[in-house]
């Protein structure tokens, strides 16, 4: 889950307010144009924006190997995903501006630390392997939070969520290749296949953030349709669905309490480490300096091209306007 | 298919296939990095066509060589006196004004170069090139159109700019070099003769870099050795200890 722990606004009691809710009732859309509550805008700003910010902070986990990949088919494959993600993050950042911010304020807000992107992408990526588990598990587990948000009562967000669904099933197919092709490689890469799965694990189970069934915020979010399930519903799929596929791969998940409960039909697995999750969440995570530190390299050194760019724009309209 | 020498033929195959490797390689360093999202996706573009003509360049240059090595065997296992890129385009990256000269220095090159190369008298050559040149057709469209808009922009744009055509200008010859290899290309009607793309060459990018108000530095001195493997410069081994890392550190391991 891209967007974690987004705090919701209230909603009034207003006339329009009641109105408004019975319309996502009907599982009519909301459009940018028609009249919403404050806080519903507000809330939807701050989850797409951090939905946003993931897929741009998450370029650099995988650019990271893109430069090392093994061969030149794993190299380009790599490479679509990572454009892929840039795009998501071009769909969601466009939703945004239709509530009326503008990427680059957005963007101030991400480097300055205003605003938030997913705790997954403060983990390194240390071996070759992680390429496969980042697909494989992070991607999985987004996919999970998205294919239900194509449903969500904005239009353009449910509308950038159904493109975005359309490429993430591919992006998690690569990764679980990755690491078909290590678990049944040599003892080495084996090795780098479980080592990927020990370390990602936990920190995929974060993405989904913490247990928010009594929180009011989710309550309300779910009201409105911007959330489409609690944390724990989303955890609990992830886990069933990625157990067997670890198995199939012939790797152990590090958790020794991860049994099959016949009762409930899903697994019982140990909750992650919440102090850790915090600490990430707060910047202190292991890559957290690194991550927001390239970025704010590339926003700052890129500042002569988009103004050089903007600048000879100026100057053509105005020769255009001259010559008319 | 005119009769031609076969180490040669692989030669100029790896000449082609290596000048894609190395430059896919250097833009994919961008990824994650650029200005601003869209040039993200427009430098990621541009990287993974130039990683497909490498496939088509580089397997097609093992089968000349008949010793079955595949595309990837010759990216990630040769050293660098066996790379065949001009010295150009294993260039750092620098800035990302010298970044997109580069690009628009090599992308105008490899237009004229293709555009020959689809009339081949090798069936194999002419496919791989019509469907190369449609890919570099839009590289130097877009690569031109950030050298004019950055070279026209504000005077810090126009500066670094001009530094980086400064900068790079020296490399450009090279491209333009000939011997025996090409010699025999041109005989048998593979390849074009280099020479004869020069006029069209100079008039193309001599067009854009007046539109970006940018000038050709005096001088005729021309960096070589790239393409025919003699001296590379000290930049490739670095990228190929990246590069080939992982099938050097593991050999005979399938990926
Ligand atoms: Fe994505
Ligand atoms: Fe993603
Ligand atoms: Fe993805």
């Amino acid at each position: 889950m891209y967007a974690q722990m987004v705090k919701s606004e209230s909603a009034d009691d207003s006339a329009e307010a009641k109105a408004f809710q019975e319309r996502i009732d009907a599982g009519e859309k909301i459009e940018p144009k028609d009249w919403m509550p404050a806080g519903y805008r507000k809330t939807l700003i701050r989850q797409i924006g951090q939905h946003a910010h993931s897929e741009i902070v998450g370029q650099l986990p995988e650019g990271n190997w893109i430069t090392r990949a093994p061969t030149l088919e794993r190299k380009a494959i790599l490479l679509a995903k990572v454009q892929d993600e840039a795009g998501h993050g071009l769909y969601l950042y466009c939703a945004a501006e239709t509530l009326g911010v503008s990427r680059d304020e957005l963007t101030e807000m991400l480097l300055d630390g205003r605003m938030k992107y997913s705790s997954i992408f403060n983990y390194p990526t240390l071996t070759w392997a992680d390429m496969g588990a980042v697909g494989w598990l992070v991607d999985g587990a987004a996919i999970m939070n998205q294919v239900p948000l194509q449903r969500t009562s904005f239009g353009p967000y449910s509308r950038a969520m159904i493109r975005i669904c359309k490429e993430e099933s591919f992006h998690q197919r690569q990764g679980y290749d990755i690491m078909m092709k290590m678990a049944a490689g040599t003892p080495e890469q084996k090795a780098m296949a479980q080592n990927a799965l020990n370390r990602f694990w936990y920190p995929s189970l974060m993405m989904f953030g913490p247990s928010d069934k009594d929180s009011i915020h989710s309550t309300q979010s779910m009201a409105w349709k911007i959330k489409m399930n609690t944390n724990d519903e989303l955890r609990q799929k992830f886990v069933d669905q990625t157990v067997p596929q670890a198995e199939y791969l012939g790797l152990t998940v590090p958790d020794e309490t991860l049994k099959w409960n016949e009762e409930k039909g899903g697994y019982d697995f140990a909750e992650p480490d919440w102090d850790e999750f915090f600490e990430v969440i707060k910047g202190n995570g292991p890559c957290n300096t690194e991550r927001l530190a390239a970025r704010n390299k590339a926003w700052d050194d890129g500042k002569w091209v988009r103004d050089g760019l903007l600048a000879h724009a100026e100057k053509r309209a105005i020769k255009k306007v001259a010559a008319e | 298919m005119a009769q031609v020498d076969q180490a040669q033929l692989f030669e100029f195959l790896c000449r082609m296939g290596d000048n894609t490797l190395v430059l896919g390689h250097r833009v994919s360093e961008w990824c994650g990095l650029a200005p601003v999202l869209e040039e993200d996706i427009a430098l990621a573009n541009t990287a993974l066509d130039l990683i497909g003509q490498t496939q088509m360049w580089l397997g097609l240059a093992g089968e000349v060589e008949g010793k079955g090595r595949s595309a990837d065997d010759l990216a990630m296992l040769r050293d660098v006196w066996d790379f065949r890129n001009v010295l150009l385009v294993e260039q750092p990256n620098g800035d990302f004004g010298q970044t997109m000269m580069r690009q628009f220095l090599f992308d105008a090159w490899h237009l004229a170069v293709l555009t020959a190369l689809a009339e081949s008298s090798n069936d194999r050559i002419a496919a791989i090139a019509a469907k190369a040149v449609k890919e570099v057709q839009y590289h130097v469209e877009r690569s031109g159109d950030t050298v004019i808009g950055l070279g026209d922009g504000t005077s810090e744009s126009h500066q670094r700019m001009q530094k980086a055509l400064n900068l790079l200008w020296p490399y450009v010859g090279e491209m333009f070099v000939t011997d025996a290899v090409d010699d025999a290309m041109a005989k048998a009607g593979i390849a074009p003769d280099l020479a004869t793309l020069r006029a069209a060459f100079d008039t193309h990018v001599g067009g854009i870099l007046t539109e970006a108000t940018l000038t050709i530095p005096d001088g005729k001195f021309t960096h070589k050795g790239g393409k025919t493997g003699f001296q590379h410069s000290e930049h490739l081994g670095h990228m190929l200890t990246q590069m080939q890392w992982l099938q050097r550190a593991y050999p005979g391991a399938t990926w």
